[in-house]
């Protein structure tokens, strides 16, 4: 028997209330981090032992300073993603989760923000 | 104190260390064990960035600890944390879309990961060494 109203019904958000919107979002920036990953795990391994001014010649280039932010930005909202679900699986008691939860994700956003800024600064030489 | 917060004396499932380690559990928590490691290794990858723009003095420090031992064993953990995770969350979309879920597969695609895994870890640690 299906005791949901027809506009929940309709609307088919869950008792969560946010739907597959997350469950969504963490496929999406998976499939997004394949290649993603591939790429950053090889040039990481190719500038073993690389110098200051190679890095920074490296982070600077177009190519690379675009799919940095993607890696990093796309990475970072992926880990925080799933770092939510680890704390809503093991954290117990509704404060904590939360401020978890927040906590996590301003980290996420401020560790974003910085290597964005950093990549682009490296990249426009500032 | 409201019924559902009364604490009860209901008998509970059998814990975790009941039951025998099998291949499908372990991958399971080594995802999430590599992810959670993967979260934190993000953190670094965005200050090693953050590092090389402050200036020459800055990134010295954070190349001085990369190349410790224990620099070396946090980058190698790394690396394996992420083609490991790698590996298995393309197995974990599979799964999404549908396809191998038989018992046999299940395996199959696990012992597939950790081949792969191990593999490409090793790999990146010679040319790494050769580079150096």
């Amino acid at each position: 028997m299906d005791r949901r109203t027809p506009l929940a019904r309709a609307r088919g958000l869950g008792s969560a209330k946010d739907g597959v919107g997350h469950w969504w979002a963490q496929r999406l920036t998976a499939i997004a981090l394949i290649p993603l990953v591939v790429w950053f795990a090889i040039s990481l391994v190719m500038l073993s032992g690389a110098d200051y001014t190679v890095v920074r010649a490296w982070i600077g280039s177009p190519l690379v300073m675009m799919l940095l932010v993607l890696t990093i930005a796309v990475g970072l909202h992926h880990a925080q993603l799933g770092m939510q679900v680890v704390i809503e699986d093991y954290v117990g008691g509704d404060g904590w989760k939360l401020a978890l939860i927040v906590i996590v994700k301003f980290i996420a956003v401020l560790f974003g923000l910085g290597a964005i800024v950093a990549i682009l600064r490296i990249g426009f030489g500032g | 104190m409201s019924v559902a917060n009364r604490p009860t004396n209901r008998p509970l499932s059998p814990h975790l260390q009941i039951y025998r380690w099998q291949l499908t559990s372990v991958l399971s928590i080594l995802h999430r064990a590599t992810g959670i490691a993967l979260a934190v290794g993000a953190l670094y990858l965005a200050t090693w960035v953050i590092y090389a723009a402050a200036s020459p003095r800055a990134y010295a420090l954070f190349q001085g600890f990369n190349t410790s031992i224990a620099g070396r064993i946090v980058l190698g953990g790394w690396l394996f944390s992420a083609f490991y995770h790698l590996c298995n969350g393309i197995r974990h979309l599979f799964w999404d879309a549908g396809y191998g879920f038989g018992l046999k597969d299940a395996y199959r695609s696990g012992w597939t990961v950790v081949v792969v895994s191990l593999l490409a870890t090793a790999l990146s640690w010679v040319v790494g060494l050769k580079l150096i």
